[in-house]
């Protein structure tokens, strides 16, 4: 029994360290801000890497999301005699929730492990060990760049995703269900709100630019050098970013959204 | 500082991970321009000295100085300044896996001076001509050989012309020509431009080669100090074991156990 106790006392200490040495992580990291400013070379080699990497996947992901939401919403809408409203419908779906919170999550899994998994090697391969004995932290030089590259990438691509499912819903919405291709666009530029819509859905993007990035750059950071180590550190980040997501999501449309 | 006082100074270090005692008191001198070798079996400690000499560990106990200044007090901005004077051979090489060997040897120098990309350049291949590798600057750290890995990594170390060049088991996993060459680069190097070198291996016959001091370490402790001809005459039994490469003597040949029929006889248990 006290055992049991022990151990428990000893797991909630090591969370409670484990989240202390993420938030010591974030806060190196933003620190390095400055340093990486007058490098914008290394930003851009992340851009790259974490966001026009990740386009592909986003791209296809999205049109079949915008198809699947045209096929269910005209199912729906077409029983009330509304189906002109199909375009509103995929729209702020995508905009408001599916947009930031697919891309979120197909992020952590493409790009958010590949962060993970590179930090963990370069530790495990004493590349990090390396930078520091030539006199440069490889935080600022390393993770910095990642850490920002992940953020500024997250809403471009959630904006791509959702642009893309538009055209995916317009394609099976006007092109296969015959819904007037006019009513289609009109009424989702009459309904959707650049404010109460699109700005909300790049705050929810953002928020998850910065979680899912920081997750992914503090498990690598923080894993065991061995193959098993960062094996589990990349697991940790996807389940970890993808339960950080779903559950901000809820915070943020309760504060965004909620009556 | 005086020319006389060694260049890293060690005085009752005191390291330990948990409850695992790593280093118990131990007192070191690396004298400047020379080479000093720090010997003992696999698990002792002796990579660990070397990330607490660089300061990417700090001691529980004792001190550690280096050119005068105490690295375990030194703050985070001074610590990363003070070591622009060391380089540092990893065993792995630890080469940046995305840039070539060129840029591998660059990267100090571009990171450390403003010096115009043509000086660069001309130092690069200087420092890759020493250790033989000018023709494979194109290449990246997956088309090199264990031994050539090695080598543009010692290539790095040097770039900056540090004062001191810490080797971790320079001759690990290495075949018999590569390790030949990584003792002739080393001494080499140590002759042309005298940087105090510290080497940490359990390779005997090719340190002992190179070295003109010795400490052996064994759980914890400096078990012997001395030139490579007084630690091979020691009258230690431990050294002689170590030394001589001995499989038993009082390092025991078997791990800590009950005895062999207790164990076959005995419990159902592993």
């Amino acid at each position: 029994m006290l055992d049991q106790l022990a151990r428990l006392g000893r797991s909630g200490l090591d969370y409670l360290a484990s989240v202390g040495r993420a938030h010591l992580l974030l806060l190196r990291i933003l620190q390095g801000l400055s340093d990486m400013l007058p490098r914008p070379r290394l930003l851009i080699q992340q851009l790259f890497s974490v966001g026009v990497l990740s386009v592909m996947i986003i791209v296809v992901s999205g049109l079949f999301v915008g198809m699947v939401l045209g096929l269910q919403g005209h199912y729906v809408l077409s029983k009330f005699g509304a189906a002109e409203t199909l375009g509103v419908m995929v729209a702020a779906s995508l905009v408001r929730e599916l947009g930031p919170v697919v891309t979120a999550l197909l992020f952590a899994g493409r790009a958010g492990s590949a962060l993970t998994a590179e930090i963990g090697l370069m530790k495990a391969t004493e590349q990090l060990s390396g930078l520091e004995m030539m006199a440069v932290d490889p935080i600022k030089r390393v993770l910095t760049p990642r850490f920002f590259a992940g953020f500024i990438a997250m809403p471009l691509l959630a904006a791509l995703f959702s642009a893309i499912g538009v055209v995916g819903g317009h394609l099976v919405g006007v092109g296969l269900l015959g819904v007037d291709s006019g009513a289609y666009w009109s009424q989702m530029q009459a309904t959707i709100d650049l404010h109460e819509d699109i700005f909300n859905g790049v705050i929810k993007s953002l928020v998850f630019g910065f979680t899912c990035t920081w997750i992914a750059l503090y498990q690598g950071y923080d894993s065991l050098p061995t193959s098993a180590g960062v094996s589990r550190a990349t697991t940790r980040t996807v389940v970890h970013s993808a339960l950080a997501v779903l559950g901000l999501d809820f915070i943020l449309t309760a504060l965004m959204f909620g009556e | 500082m005086s020319k006389e006082e060694p260049l890293v100074k060690i005085r009752g270090l005191r390291f330990q991970r948990g409850a695992r005692v790593i280093f118990d008191g131990v007192d070191m001198d690396i004298a400047r321009g020379s080479v000093t070798a720090v010997m003992g079996p696999s698990g002792t400690g002796k990579t660990t000295l070397l990330k607490l000499i660089g300061g990417q560990l700090r001691p529980s106990a004792g001190s550690i100085e280096f050119n005068g200044q105490r690295v375990h007090e030194l703050g985070h901005n001074q610590l990363f300044e003070l070591r622009k004077q060391m380089g540092m051979l990893f065993q792995s090489g630890a080469l940046l896996t995305d840039l070539s060997v060129f840029d591998n040897v660059a990267y100090p120098l571009r990171e450390h001076t403003h010096l115009p990309a043509s000086m660069i350049r001309k130092l690069v291949l200087l420092k890759l001509e020493a250790v033989g590798l000018r023709g494979a600057r194109e290449l990246m750290p997956a088309e090199l050989s264990g031994g050539m890995a090695r080598r543009v990594a010692l290539a790095r170390a040097i770039a900056l012309d540090p004062m001191m060049v810490m080797y971790d088991e320079p001759f690990t996993g290495q075949d018999p020509i590569s390790m030949a060459v990584l003792v002739k680069l080393i001494h080499d190097l140590n002759e042309a431009s005298r940087p105090t070198s510290v080497i940490v291996s359990h390779d005997v016959a090719e340190t002992a080669s190179i070295a003109g001091q010795i400490y052996v370490i064994s759980e914890g402790k400096v078990v012997a100090k001395g030139t490579p001809e007084a630690i091979a005459a020691s009258s230690s039994e431990w050294v002689q074991q170590f030394m001589n490469g001995l499989p038993d003597g009082p390092a025991r040949f078997h791990y800590p156990a009950r005895a062999l029929a207790e164990d076959l006889l005995g419990g159902r248990h592993a």
